[in-house]
């Protein structure tokens, strides 16, 4: 006993000790020194003003400030992102600015950029008007263009334009003398030209055509030249329209419409020599205000580099600003108003990191007075902090998200390192998905850094983070394929020849009989010879199922015995003595039986019939078994590991409760009859039994209720625990006979054809079902099975689950949280 | 189909009811909102409204605040809910989701129109406008001049049109007969909204014809105040009940003939589910009549959420949501006038 409580500690074993201290941080360096352990990240801050509201809390003001510089950079984030930048990441170079400085700058950049903003997108409204005002005077002109020839048979059809309004089916070239006349009164016919959304163009003629109930002409044409629309900063195709009316009063109408759907009008001289003078005119106007654009754009993109230089520096400091001002907010002033007073969780070993921290902010920040740092007691159980590497670290999270660990709760995810991927690897044996497998692992770890870095899909993420997982699985998938000899499904003789050979040259066709033994028994793993043979289902479901017996009887009994090592652990002598020893006492006289009757049966050959003697063993444990005797004395035996079992039940069924009654009475006695120090006695038999509930609220009924369900379920649960290990059978009799109808229906059966093509579709065929049957739906769920064997078969033999993460205050897992 | 709806209703509707009751779940509590009342500036209610699903909403704003921007933001994440609903529904689903903001499509057009009237900037007003009653031609409302031509220019084309059947004349638009077009495109949609759930059977049409009762009869009510006093009519009065609702028709003949409020109170308190609305209030009192209808349209909206397989839980859930976003807008106006006394006055709260 004394050898295993001086065994050195593993850190995996158990989660690391933690204490409670208190934090005495006087004002002027509380905020250096909370910084400080934010770089180390060993601490977690309880928040002592759970009772405030974010914005009562004392640090508001510093926490909306940079709420507010992180707006801001977003904001130059986004301008950089819209001026298609690629923002540079060297940010090492530049010296320390400090965060008042930076609030001025970012202030500033903030000022100059949406001014300049502002300066371009006025500029380019101009510039839009202009281009769109050439686009109407190019597109228009073309409209009214026609008109110039008949210009001379203007006057001979004056009179018909009185008619025009009535009959507008063959108005269109009476309508281009008309807007040759333009703004006439003769008639009152004239136009309007602009340029409006491609989108909206039909609307805009629907609306048109009601308003004016049809006495209209609409010509359109799309402009060449897409427009960028400075609010959305997208290109938009547009049309330039010119709609002929008559009378002054649907102007108005026509006017405020073209208002409505944003469509701009531009006046468009009627005569040729006008117009091309105000293209003239529009033309040096553009190339003017484009050079103009682009130097306001340069120099906007110039700003925007200098400034996107720093950004990610900046951007990493304002957040860790904000973080240590969110800290902060979690402690409490002292009554003088002058400290601050914080609380925390953090690990044993990081003490004296910590207080170097401290000092070192008591330097830096010449205060007068040291900060104090102390242990205290805490009634509350303390966090649970595992510390993992990169290898551990994808089993601990299998464990955890099942649940984290009780405080110093033994750790099942030591075990799962090695249990879990073997498991795994009896339901996929087969040496050659175990090597595709380990290629895949192998992809990712040889590139751990390049993709650790990057951001990563869900479902590849997913594989990354398990990489380590996947490949033990693969390494194990492949062990376990050797011994079930297959190779795809089809056995190789690696290891020497077969032991078995036909007794005479008949059999060289019917394979599956008149086999005879010849050598010693094949050296490693199943004989090859079997595959095929009429009795090879048999042998491997016989050899596979006791197989599976074996290892959950194993890993059962190894859960058990962790629950002892927990209670011994937690001084808890009452699980000890009414929980672990009968629960194992029961565990191994049944099963533990079973595996040894299956063990002997393997090293004696004897043909006995092991599920007759079993079930004879609780129908009429006194009849004698006969044939199926695998050892003298077996009756007896039985008989006896039958009133262990029976025994066994009450034993963990009812002293439990009465002795934690008999304390709990004895407790209250004291309470009532003793002085206090002797009740401090009665405190540590408290501490003994962890399991019972608070003792002012102790109920028997509850405590008895809870034991007889805890009894039951294990009663029950070594039947049905130990059936389901039978998965492992199961799920690996599924893949062997799934990749064998590959194998054989679909690879074979087209390499029996003469033909490539067929013969390369079957292999096609046979390589997709590979992929993504064998080797990505079945390794899934063989995955998923060997996860409900730990979580539930081997866990809730000893693990509870029920602490909480140690989540440090730390600037590193700050930036792991980013985006 | 009655009853039978757990059958086949998630087919369609499952995954939207579940998306409509995971977004319930983000509505404020209690709690929030005694946090809420007890902010100091608008910074503040920012900083509060940060940590709940406006966060992403309000994040981007720069510091000095105000309360339409808060207001603005917070209605464009219903919108943007909304949205998201509307594009995953499918038919008969679609149809009952646009059915509600076809109420929002009417305060917008009397927004444009009385706006037009006294010569305000069309723009200034489309930024006015509910974004949820929105439609292609709203701006051009400003071109028409009387009802038949905002009818035949542009209602034509959105679904309001069939209500427009019993308000089209050639008179000239002013106040008046605005605000009476309004009461009836209402009580048209109310009817046709009605008919529509009545259609769709089971516990839609239970829930949804006690919740658009229960609208009808509110409105009932506020016509009935705000035309004591004017020139409207008995007989143009009751043209305005909707043909539905727990008052129609004997409740309707007595409020049509009422000439103040305590009239309007004997009539509404031989109604057992307003008696105790009514009750709360003291006589002669009409203030608070808004809040404590609102606190009863709470929760029956609330209530709605008991049952499943049905589709009043988007109504109910479009509600609540505007009743938080009328909450919010009545905070934030109380902290930005520094009136924080009254801030109890007007907020309803949902859980």
């Amino acid at each position: 006993m004394e050898y295993i409580d001086n065994l050195p500690s593993m850190d995996l074993m158990r989660s690391e000790k933690m204490m409670f201290v208190q934090l005495i941080l006087p004002v002027e360096s509380a905020h250096r020194a909370v910084s400080y352990l934010g770089q180390l990240g060993l601490m977690q801050f309880r928040d002592l003003n759970d009772d405030k509201s974010p914005f009562q809390r004392t640090f508001v003001n510093q926490v909306k400030r940079c709420a507010e510089m992180s707006r801001k950079l977003r904001f130059i984030k986004d301008q950089i992102h819209k001026a298609c930048l690629t923002p540079s990441s060297n940010s090492s170079s530049q010296s320390d600015t400090d965060l008042e400085e930076l609030e001025i700058q970012l202030a500033e950049h903030e000022h100059g950029l949406s001014e300049m903003n502002a300066n371009s997108e006025k500029l380019q409204q101009t510039y839009n008007e202009l281009l769109e005002f050439k686009m109407v005077l190019q597109k228009a002109g073309d409209f009214l263009l026609p008109s110039e020839s008949p210009m001379t048979g203007q006057d001979t059809e004056l009179n018909d334009n009185v008619h025009i309004s009535d009959d507008y089916a063959d108005t269109s070239s009476l309508l281009d003398q008309e807007m040759l006349n333009g703004h006439s009164t003769q008639c009152g016919v004239g136009f309007v030209s602009g340029i409006v959304p491609k989108s909206k163009v039909l609307r805009f003629e629907r609306m048109l055509f009601r308003t004016t109930r049809g006495n209209m002409l609409f010509n359109q044409a799309p402009a060449y030249d897409q427009i960028l629309d400075p609010a959305t900063n997208e290109m938009v195709e547009k049309t330039v329209f010119v709609v002929s009316f008559s009378g002054e009063q649907v102007r108005v109408k026509i006017l405020n419409i073209c208002e409505a759907f944003g469509a701009n009008c531009y006046p468009v001289p009627e005569e040729m020599t006008k117009r091309r003078h105000i293209t003239q005119e529009v033309l040096s106007h553009l190339s003017d205000l484009k050079t103009t654009l682009e130097a306001g754009l340069c120099h906007r993109d110039k700003v925007l580099t200098s400034i996107g230089f720093h950004l990610p520096k900046w951007m990493n400091m304002v957040k860790r600003e904000k973080a240590v001002y969110d800290t902060l907010n979690m402690l409490n002033f002292d009554v003088t108003k002058k400290c601050l007073v914080g609380e925390g969780w953090c690990p044993i070993f990081a003490k004296t990191k910590i207080q170097e921290a401290l000092q070192r902010a008591t330097c830096d920040s010449n205060s007068q007075a040291d900060i104090i740092f102390h242990v205290k007691d805490s009634l509350e159980s303390p966090p649970t902090y595992f510390q993992t590497n990169n290898f551990t670290n994808a089993y601990q999270e299998i464990v955890n998200a099942y649940g984290v660990a009780k405080y110093q709760e033994a750790n099942p995810a030591v075990y799962t390192i090695i249990t879990f991927p073997f498991l795994f690897a009896v339901m996929v044996g087969d040496w050659g998905h175990g090597i595709c497998l380990l290629l895949g692992a192998l992809i990712l770890i040889v590139r751990e850094k390049k993709l650790g870095s990057q951001k990563l899909g869900s479902f590849m993420e997913m594989l990354f983070g398990g990489r380590y997982v996947l490949l033990l699985m693969s390494l194990f998938s492949i062990y376990c394929g050797l011994i079930y000899n297959e190779f795809f499904s089809v056995p190789f003789n690696i290891f020497g020849s077969s032991a078995y050979r036909c007794r005479d040259a008949t059999c060289s066709e019917s394979r599956s009989i008149g086999l005879i033994k010849y050598q010693d028994t094949y050296p490693f793993g199943v004989d090859p010879s079997w595959r095929g043979s009429r009795s090879e289902l048999p042998f491997l479901n016989s050899l596979k199922m006791k197989m599976s017996i074996l290892f959950g009887i194993a890993q059962m009994n190894l859960g058990i015995i962790l629950s002892y090592f927990n209670a011994r652990h937690f001084r808890n002598s009452l699980d000890i003595k009414y929980q672990f020893v009968p629960q194992m006492i029961f565990l191994n006289s049944l099963f533990g039986y079973l595996s040894l009757l299956i063990i002997t049966k393997w090293c004696t050959g004897s043909k006995a019939d092991l599920y007759h003697v079993m079930i004879y063993m609780f129908l009429s444990p006194f009849e004698d078994l006969g044939e199926n005797q695998l050892f003298s004395g077996q009756t007896f035996f039985q008989v006896m590991l039958l009133l262990l079992a029976v025994i066994t039940v009450p034993w963990m069924l009812f002293p439990k409760p009465f002795i934690l009654k008999r304390l709990q009475s004895e407790r209250f006695q004291g309470r009532t009859y003793q002085s206090l120090e002797t009740s401090d006695i009665y405190n540590d038999v408290e501490f003994d039994s962890a399991s019972q509930p608070d003792p002012e609220e102790f109920d028997f009924t509850e405590v008895f209720v809870h034991q007889m369900i805890h009894t039951i379920e294990f009663v029950l649960g070594a039947v049905s625990n130990t059936a389901s290990y039978l998965r492992l059978w199961a799920l690996s009799l599924a893949h062997s006979e799934l990749s064998t109808v590959f194998y054989e229906k679909v690879l074979l059966l087209a390499w029996g054809y003469d033909s490539l093509v067929i013969r390369l579709v079957g292999l096609a065929v046979f390589a997709f079902a590979t992929a993504f049957i064998l080797l990505m739906m079945e390794t899934l769920s063989a995955f998923l099975h060997a996860l409900r064997l730990h979580w539930v078969e081997f866990q809730n033999k000893f693990y509870s689950g029920d602490g909480y993460k140690f989540e440090p205050f730390s600037f590193a897992a700050l930036n792991d949280g980013e985006d | 189909m009655y009853g039978f709806e757990a059958m086949t209703f998630n087919i369609h509707g499952g995954y939207l009811e579940a998306i409509v009751r995971g977004n319930r779940s983000s509505l404020l509590t209690a709690a929030d909102y005694n946090n809420l009342c007890q902010c100091e500036t608008l910074d503040d209610i920012k900083m509060h409204l940060s940590a709940t699903e406006y966060g992403p909403y309000l994040q981007n704003e720069p510091s000095p605040l105000h309360t339409t921007t808060i207001v603005e933001k917070c209605t464009l994440k219903l919108v943007d809910e909304y949205k998201h609903m509307l594009t995953q529904a499918t038919e008969p689903l679609s149809t009952f989701l646009e059915y509600i903001t076809y109420g929002h499509m009417i305060d917008n057009v009397v927004l444009i129109v009385t706006g037009t009237l006294h010569e305000r900037d069309v723009q200034e007003l489309l930024e006015k406008c509910h974004p949820l009653g929105m439609f292609d031609s709203i701006a051009t409302l400003a071109v028409a001049q009387n009802m038949r031509e905002l009818y035949r220019l542009v209602l034509v084309d959105t679904p309001l049109a069939p209500y427009f059947s019993e308000c089209i004349t050639s008179e000239d638009l002013d106040d008046m007969n605005i605000e009476i077009m309004r009461n009836t495109l209402y009580k048209a949609y109310l009817e046709d909204f009605y008919r529509f759930c009545q259609k769709l059977g089971g516990a839609t049409a239970e829930i949804m014809s006690d919740l658009l009762a229960f609208e009808a009869d509110r409105r009932a009510v506020n016509i009935t105040i705000n035309s004591i006093g004017t020139e409207l009519t008995r007989e143009d009065r009751k043209k305005l009940y909707s043909n539905f609702g727990l008052l129609y028709p004997y409740g309707h003949e007595e409020l049509a003939i009422c000439e103040d409020i305590d009239q309007v109170r004997g009539a509404m308190e031989k109604y057992p589910p307003y008696q105790s609305i009514f009750s709360k209030l003291s006589y002669g009192e009409s203030q608070m009549l808004d809040k404590a209808f609102y606190e009863e349209e709470v929760k029956r909206l609330c209530l709605s959420f008991e049952q499943q397989f049905h589709y009043a839980v988007f109504f109910a859930y479009m509600r609540l949501r505007e009743q938080e976003i009328r909450n919010l807008m009545w905070i934030s106006e109380c902290v930005a006038q520094n009136q924080k006394s009254r801030v109890h006055d007007s907020v309803v709260f949902i859980f």
